[in-house]
């Protein structure tokens, strides 16, 4: 039976994907909602980032002295300033690394 | 630039973003086999739902003894921030014909769809940027694929101690690190991120789409009611 509902998860994960790209006609979109769409990666995102930085497996939030907080702040500052999508992860994740090696 | 050399900046722009797939795609291998779905099963998924947290989140539910309406529903909801990334791309892959637009869906993912999106936006007048989410997708699919491979077959054969499911979250903020600059983008992040926070508990993980749609509807009221903060 797995196999059965594997088929229709994938099914249905490909027509969420698809249904938009097939359906909208860009030409109907309104300019508001055009502009809206522009926030979609930003309005996305944060909601993929924050509960991975400030939450625990169980839902409730890390403590301040977690070194993953202060090497997340660090990658927003670094990519803050340089704009640059390898050094923000790349700043993150040696701080991250500095920080686990000597406080741990 | 011809066709190759688009699907081989769609390939550049995404290298970067796939730092956490590999050791996520093991994660996903290993988790799916050890808690008893056969390599068969856990392998197929890759390729037919082809979205990470879905298929982590559909194997324990099925292990767990859950209905099938509840493993689906899960399944759709977790990947339903999807539709808006579709609604968005729907205005740069409108004139291409049928096969390009299944392809592309199907190649879908948050990584592909935020840098061929921000390719697209460069490059409006090229009739063949699409060869840019090609390449993008192609590549974030055929790691994928080797990785769960690699996590059935080898193991967790990733140190856990190098903390590497932290680039998940990173690779996420490089992808709006220039949005902080903006003060509109920076109250829908915010108003985002805090949603996330506070709805994380509830169920099917539904925070992620809840948080898009609030943070998207004050993003409409900026629009309308607030021109000035927008530049």
């Amino acid at each position: 039976m797995i196999w059965i509902w594997i088929s229709i998860a994938g099914l249905v994960t490909f027509l969420i994907r698809y249904s938009m790209i097939a359906f909208v006609n860009p030409k109907t979109l309104n300019v508001t909602l055009k502009k809206v769409l522009n926030y979609v990666p930003s309005a996305v995102f944060p909601a993929l980032i924050f509960p991975a930085i400030f939450l625990d497996q169980k839902g409730y939030l890390v403590n301040i002295s977690n070194p993953q907080i202060w090497a997340f702040f660090i990658a927003v500052i670094a990519g803050y300033y340089f704009k640059n999508i390898i050094l923000t992860i790349l700043s993150g994740l040696f701080s991250f690394w500095i920080l686990i090696f000597y406080f741990n | 630039m011809n066709k190759i050399e688009v699907f081989k900046q769609g390939f550049l722009d995404v290298i970067p973003l796939t730092i956490p797939v590999i050791p996520f795609g093991i994660i996903y291998g290993v988790t799916a086999t050890e808690i008893g779905l056969s390599p068969m099963v856990t392998f197929v998924m890759s390729f037919v739902i082809f979205a990470g947290s879905s298929q982590i989140a559909f194997s324990q539910l099925f292990i767990a003894g859950a209905s099938p309406l509840v493993m689906i529903t899960s399944v759709a909801v977790i990947n339903s921030r999807h539709l808006l990334y579709g609604a968005v791309l729907s205005q740069y892959l409108n004139k291409l014909n049928y096969y390009w637009r299944i392809i592309l869906s199907y190649l879908m993912t948050d990584q592909a769809f935020s840098v061929s999106l921000s390719y697209f936006k460069k490059n409006k007048k090229n009739y063949i940027s699409h060869f840019h989410m090609l390449g993008s997708g192609f590549t974030l699919w055929f790691l994928w694929q080797i990785s769960t491979l690699l996590g059935i077959v080898l193991g967790n054969i990733i140190p856990e101690q190098l903390g590497l499911e932290f680039t998940i979250p990173l690779t996420f903020l490089s992808l709006i690190i220039s949005e902080l600059r903006k003060l509109d983008h920076l109250i829908i992040i915010l108003i985002s991120g805090l949603t996330s926070l506070v709805s994380y508990s509830f169920p099917y993980k539904i925070y992620i789409i809840i948080s898009a749609l609030l943070s998207l509807s004050i993003s409409f009221i900026l629009i309308t009611k607030f021109k000035k903060i927008i530049k």
